[in-house]
């Protein structure tokens, strides 16, 4: 296989079951968050949910592969890359508009800085496979 | 508790020691990750059992996400892991088993405030 790899084999499957579990674990997250108490912190509880929807964007991206499957997972992974370190960094300045945590807080700290990590692997993984047609 | 993240990250390092060799997981890891699951079914069962019992965690349905995620992580992370015969297929499992161990830490922590 070697150069001419598809984004959604190899790494990419690895990938894609992180990207999945995220989805997962920022979703559920967000709905718990925002069904108990949405009124505590509306901002953050709403960037959970977005979170939750740029990562199942990045999944179907990794699982779809072809043109618009790299096309899909670079954009959620820029998007999510954006996401992390503007939120990280409010996080850290603007601490009464996050008070609660949220996946991208302090840059993902909570999640093992894995949704820091995770974007960039992303990116580097579309980077080192070749575009086909 | 301690005993099943033991056995986690026991099982995670024997599949990424596969990787490391570039190997895809043969029998003895499969085995060991069915040893994981059935130990992480045996924590959910009592969970369920304590719950029934009348105890209740303070974040329950954050509780409940866990424990679901818990028990269907490895399973699926092995079908992922079949569709990639490849070292790659030993980390996703590897990764798998290391998520087990975090959401069993993650369980004791949002179980414990109550109980105390």
């Amino acid at each position: 296989m070697g150069d001419t790899r598809a984004i959604n084999t190899g790494p990419g499957r690895v990938l894609v079951g992180l990207y999945a579990l995220f989805a997962l674990a920022a979703g559920a997250r967000a709905a718990v968050q925002i069904a108990t108490r949405f009124n505590e912190a509306p901002l953050a509880y709403v960037l959970s949910a977005v979170a939750a929807a740029i990562y199942l964007v990045a999944t179907v991206g990794f699982v779809r592969g072809g043109a618009g499957g790299r096309r899909l997972a670079m954009i959620s992974c820029s998007i999510e890359l954006v996401g992390v370190l503007v939120v990280g960094t409010l996080s850290v300045f603007a601490t009464e508009s996050f008070p609660d945590e949220t996946v991208w807080s302090g840059y993902g700290r909570g999640y093992g800085f894995v949704p820091l990590v995770l974007p960039v692997l992303g990116l580097l993984w579309l980077r080192s496979t070749p575009v086909a047609e | 508790m301690i005993a099943v993240i033991v056995t986690s990250l026991g099982v995670a390092a024997w599949c990424f020691g596969a990787a490391a060799r570039d190997r895809w997981i043969g029998v003895t890891h499969l085995a060991g990750l069915v040893l994981l699951e059935v130990a992480l079914l045996a924590q959910a069962v009592a969970a369920v059992v304590r719950i029934a019992g009348g105890e209740r965690p303070e974040e329950f349905a954050t509780f409940i996400g866990y424990l679901a995620t818990s028990v269907l992580v490895v399973p699926l992370a092995v079908v992922l892991s079949v569709m990639e015969r490849t070292r790659w297929g030993a980390v996703i499992v590897g990764a798998a088993a290391v998520v087990a161990a975090v959401l069993t830490l993650r369980l004791q922590q949002v179980w414990t405030p109550l109980r105390a």
